[in-house]
């Protein structure tokens, strides 16, 4: 079994409500050296065996994340 | 004329959207996400809802639903589909339409009477409408943000699909007033707003939606 990670993050060109309203948060908190806030996904997938990465790359380019907004990093387990 | 309504678990707005149709004088076809049978429907409503509870990305599992894979393949050759708010979502995620639904840029959910211009009255969908004409119909949802690249979204309106558009206000951040779009061949259209609750003055405020589904009669006619 291997552990396989997939981070997903909206596109820098779409706006972020959530992430905005996290920043005015930490704004009102005072923590006024944080500059930008984007919120994303954080999936953690167990596989059989070893992963297949053109497998992986394809679950994670066609349904964790959506290409037309948001970006993905695969972290395959170093081998 | 027979069109299907297709139920996903978490659907909400079928039974609305199967009353719709009868009103407009079709019949209503249940369909059920699991299957694989379009049951010779002539057209395909995909409703409102949260299907799958919008895990992942609204619309995002319903898209790989069983049903969807039957709906896209007959959708590719002319049949029309209508895609209603989590039905818009599911068609952008199927990616028979371009763009995505985002959280709305106020981070709440909107539920008000809306107003809407008609940019094309020549889909499957609009053909009841006169071009430009305005409508109002409801609109409920939290992650009806449209959006789409800079560059996508000027292919959009050079090439029309920019089916129907706010007025009087844009209640979620949509890029460019954005309401629905069509498919290049006009027949899949999909919209935030509702037009399957404005079809009687018992319970919608105005009967404005019922073109969307008596128009769907005469494009298959003509078809």
């Amino acid at each position: 079994m291997s552990r396989v990670v997939v981070d997903v993050v909206l596109k820098p060109e779409i706006s972020d409500p959530q992430g905005q309203a996290v920043l005015g948060a930490l704004g009102r908190l005072g923590h006024d050296s944080v500059r930008s806030v984007r919120q994303g996904k954080h999936f953690v997938l167990e596989v059989d065996g070893t992963p297949d990465e053109a497998e992986l790359r394809e679950i994670a380019e066609t349904l964790l994340a959506n290409p037309v907004i948001e970006d993905v990093e695969l972290h395959l387990p170093r081998g | 004329m027979r069109i299907g309504v297709v139920t996903f678990p978490g659907s909400l707005d079928d039974v609305d959207a199967a009353r719709a149709v009868r009103l407009a004088g079709a019949e209503a076809v249940a369909l059920w996400h699991a299957d694989h049978d379009l049951r010779g429907v002539d057209a395909v409503v995909l409703p409102g809802g949260f299907s799958y509870g919008d895990y992942l990305r609204a619309g995002a599992i319903a898209a790989r639903a069983p049903m969807m894979a039957d709906v896209v393949d007959r959708a590719r050759r002319g049949m029309p589909v209508l895609g209603i708010c989590n039905g818009f979502q599911v068609l952008c995620e199927a990616g028979l339409l371009p763009g995505a639904l985002t959280r709305n840029g106020h981070l709440h959910f909107r539920n008000r009477d809306q107003a809407l211009r008609v940019e094309r009255a020549d889909t499957a969908w609009t053909n009841a409408y006169e071009p430009g004409q305005e409508v109002v119909v409801p609109v409920k949802n939290g992650e009806g943000r449209y959006v789409a690249a800079p560059a996508d979204l000027d292919r959009l309106e050079g090439e029309g699909l920019v089916a129907v558009r706010y007025a009087g206000g844009n209640p979620n951040g949509s890029l460019r007033d954005i309401a629905g779009v069509s498919s290049a061949d006009g027949r899949v259209v999909g919209l935030m707003p509702h037009p399957e609750h404005a079809v009687e003055d018992l319970t919608g405020p105005s009967t404005d939606g019922l073109g969307f589904f008596t128009s769907v009669l005469t494009a298959v006619v003509a078809a």
